[in-house]
């Protein structure tokens, strides 16, 4: 493996190591204790459109290792704005960094950087295509809940045609036998390439537009957020969004283990009502990121994260 | 018979290429992959519609004085992956070639898809489309993984 730049880059054995490693890794992400595994090495985050956590996170895992970080900045302000081409940009940061996190508004742009580079690539998010390093901290979160990845039912609801982190997770999670319930407004459907894809591996599909009367069923509820402009006008949107929106009284039937993700940032799509229920754990999920980064870097990066991580202060 | 009776629709070249079995409509869309809609200065001969023993119907191209690449003639593939093809001298055939797509199309066409990264172009890596299927004919772009719609494709060539 060079780069991550689609889950189809991991095997499944690939999956489990790396959870187990970020498992492991956990106190170090708390801060509880340094681990200097990344020391002299060097990060660089390319992020072509704005991003807070995918960023930040990457940022915190490779210093939490006592990496370091260099940042492309602001698009508006550096070369890209004087129309160098992504060749370019790559050819000059490979140069000067170990391993490159990116995210592009152009979809296929990891797999052309990964294509021009020396270095692994990260994909963070390449357009409408692939989110493959929020696909491994849901799935990190995922297996923290359930204890395993193996035979769930996840409902993926909202707007599952523009929202590559569940298009990528789809992909994963009918790796591990997973059913898939994708509940979406009928114009915000799941690609039909994907769900051809999927159901070409052999996975169990169900498409609705009914969220609410198929929550009984899960063991993973997986929200995103329905944005307005995918709308031609504010009524239709207000008539459709409406169904995709959880409150704490929607979950009365639920199973007692089932966990609600989101990748975040929610507008209200999630009531603030649901966040002290027992299925909550989008805030875990975020805090996540920061731990499935720092063993997806360390294995990037062919360093191995010792079997027992314990002793050391912070 | 009727192989023959086609064949001599139009005169026999002396030297050149003749691209057979093209299945039948198709034809317009060949001389446009290899190029030869614009090209005035090859003479062109074109059979289209003609009834064929293996296909039914098929169309045929005959291009004098010039002897395709086996690269020029693997475009063919995107349409016409059948079609069998004869460079032809001195009035005989003297090599017979077969088109072949292989796994990947590479620098031909251009992804259809409007947000992929390669519809840049100044962006100077290859073009490629990755072969997934033969049958029927299914295209994704390297980089996008979108499948590709043919008919589209074919205004994308480079």
């Amino acid at each position: 493996m060079k780069g991550l730049i689609t889950m189809d880059d991991l095997t499944n054995d690939d999956i489990h190591s790396i959870l187990a490693d970020a498992e492991r890794l956990l106190p170090v992400a708390r801060g509880e204790m340094y681990l200097p595994l990344l020391q002299g090495k060097i990060l660089g985050n390319l992020f072509f459109e704005p991003s807070t956590r995918t960023r930040m996170s990457f940022e915190t895992a490779m210093k939490r290792l006592g990496g370091d970080v260099v940042n492309l900045g602001d698009v508006k302000t550096s070369s890209v704005v004087k129309g160098e081409t992504l060749f370019d940009t790559i050819q000059m940061v490979d140069g000067y960094t170990d391993i490159i996190a990116m995210r592009h508004p152009r979809q296929g742009a990891a797999r052309y950087a990964q294509d021009a580079a020396r270095v692994p690539i990260l994909n963070g998010g390449d357009g409408a295509g692939h989110h493959p390093t929020q696909t491994m901290l849901d799935l990190f979160t995922i297996q923290q809940s359930h204890g395993t990845l193996e035979g769930l039912t996840v409902i993926l609801a909202g707007d599952l045609r523009y929202g590559r982190t569940v298009h990528s997770l789809s992909h994963a999670l009918v790796r591990f036998g997973c059913r898939l319930i994708f509940a979406s407004p009928d114009l915000l459907r799941m690609p039909a390439e994907i769900v051809e894809d999927l159901r070409e591996h052999g996975a169990d599909v169900t498409e609705t537009e009914d969220l609410l009367g198929n929550i009984n069923q899960a063991d993973v509820v997986y929200m995103t957020r329905i944005q307005k402009e995918r709308f031609a006008d504010e009524d239709e949107y207000a008539k459709v969004a409406g169904a995709y929106k959880l409150h704490a009284r929607d979950l009365a039937n639920a199973k007692s283990e089932m966990v609600i993700l989101h990748p975040l940032p929610r507008v209200d799509e999630i009531h603030p009502s649901v966040d002290s229920t027992r299925h909550a754990r989008y805030f875990e999920q975020a805090f996540n990121g920061v731990v499935a980064r720092m063993a997806l870097l360390c294995r990037l990066l062919n360093i191995e994260v010792p079997a027992e991580i314990s002793g050391g202060d912070a | 018979m009727a192989d023959e009776h086609n064949m001599r629709r139009v005169t026999a070249i002396k030297n050149g290429t003749v691209i057979d079995h093209i299945p039948s409509g198709q034809a317009l869309k060949v001389l446009e992959l290899l190029n030869l809609s614009s090209d005035t200065s090859v003479p062109v001969s074109l059979v289209m519609n003609v009834p064929s023993k293996k296909m039914g119907a098929k169309d045929i191209i005959k291009v004098e004085d010039r002897e395709l690449t086996q690269s020029e003639l693997d475009r063919l593939a995107l349409v016409a992956p059948e079609s069998s093809i004869a460079i032809i001298r001195a009035y005989s055939v003297a090599e017979k070639l077969n088109v072949n797509l292989g796994e990947e199309v590479r620098n031909v066409v251009r992804c259809t898809f409007s947000n992929c990264i390669t519809q840049n172009s100044r962006e100077p890596l290859p073009h490629r489309l990755k072969v997934t299927k033969t049958d029927p004919l299914t295209l994704r772009c390297h980089y996008c993984q979108r499948p590709q719609d043919l008919d589209e494709l074919i205004h994308n060539l480079l």
